[in-house]
């Protein structure tokens, strides 16, 4: 297998499993309440 | 260059900007924000959208990953973003930067300014290499190290990139936040000025420099750019079939040596030489396992 083939394949699965640890971390509840809300650095205010 | 291979470079382009426009109306889709002037609370919100796409813009249904990895740094006691990170890996190893090329807003924006009829500057080479390197500053520094390293007496720090730096920002979330809120436009001070500023600047110099913030400032293009060379979507130029023309070197709208550069992190994948070559000689493909073999770069 080529250099290319084993780095897409370990770039797949370092991105799914850190994927899922971020889930089991709750990230995804961290950046849902940072994003319903105006971020207000974001647009220049804060 | 003749009529069927003009027609050919024309169908390309036509094809690539209904694919930006639709990727922009599909990650800003939330049409009552815009006109209600407030911004989409939905559980969307809670995952990465694979582009530079503000969070505070009032159409945005999803979150963006820059924006995301600097929250999760900055906040509760975690320096790292794996969720955010993870995510990018996994576009990054399937797509590279064809993901800049194709479906980002801010991209967008910017090639329709290139549009623009004015004769468009050729930096330096010498000083484009090195403002090539900017954009990685960028990630690691405005992105990965400051949020985390500098927090206050309650230990959270602040989006650096987000609040300093980001054009999109500023186009997607500010400008409507101000015009659409009168509370909003009272409050915008100093900031808003310098982030106004910083955006009108990089606009304006990207109707010269085609895709100027791609090039040298974007942190998520940098990310990328360290997958291109691997990704699955790939690009190459075949050296049996390749005449050395130029054209592909011409159409470029990152300024690269195509037959040389091409497979480096700094091509968008925006397929214009693959358009222009007169020979078929550059080629693209998907795959996991599979590669086309001959190529010069
Ligand atoms: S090398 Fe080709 S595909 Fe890459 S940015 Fe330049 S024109 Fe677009």
């Amino acid at each position: 297998m080529k250099r290319k083939h084993i780095l897409r394949f370990f770039g797949l699965l370092c991105g799914a499993a850190l994927t899922v640890l971020g889930v089991l971390r709750g990230e995804p509840d961290t950046i849902l309440q940072k994003a319903v809300k105006l971020c207000l650095e974001c647009i220049g205010i804060g | 260059m003749s009529g069927m291979h003009r027609d050919r470079v024309k169908r390309h382009d036509r094809f690539r900007l209904c694919v930006q426009l639709l990727a922009a109306a599909v990650l800003n889709g939330y049409a009552a924000g815009f006109a209600g002037g407030h911004i989409f609370t939905g559980k969307t919100k809670a995952v990465c959208v694979p582009v530079l796409n503000c969070y505070a813009c009032p159409g945005a249904l999803g979150a963006c990953p820059i924006g995301a990895m600097q929250t999760v740094a900055a906040g509760n006691g975690r320096s790292f973003s794996f969720y955010a990170l993870g995510l990018l890996m996994l576009c990054g190893t399937l797509f590279g930067r064809l993901l800049c090329g194709f479906l980002c807003p801010f991209g967008l924006v910017q090639d329709l300014l290139a549009k623009i009829p004015l004769k468009k500057l050729t930096v330096p080479h010498s000083a484009d290499r090195l403002l090539r390197y900017l954009k990685y500053a960028v990630l690691i520094i405005m992105v990965l190290l400051l949020p985390a390293a500098v927090q206050n007496a309650l230990g959270t720090g602040e989006p650096w990139f987000c609040k300093y730096l980001c054009p999109a920002g500023t186009l997607e979330g500010g400008i409507p936040a101000v015009l659409l809120n009168p509370a909003l436009r009272k409050l915008a001070g100093v900031l808003f000025t310098w982030k106004f500023a910083l955006m009108l600047a990089i606009l304006i110099l990207s109707v010269k420099i085609p895709r100027v913030f791609c090039r040298y400032l974007c942190p998520l293009g940098a990310f990328y750019a360290l997958f291109n060379r691997f990704a699955c979507f790939h690009m190459q130029v075949s050296s049996s079939k390749c005449i050395s023309c130029g054209k592909c070197t011409a159409a470029c709208p990152m300024q690269l040596d195509v037959p040389q550069e091409i497979c480096s992190g700094e091509c968008i994948r925006c397929g214009k030489c693959k358009a222009v070559c007169p020979t078929g000689a550059v080629a693209s493909d998907f795959s996991v396992l599979r590669d086309q073999t001959e190529h010069t770069s």
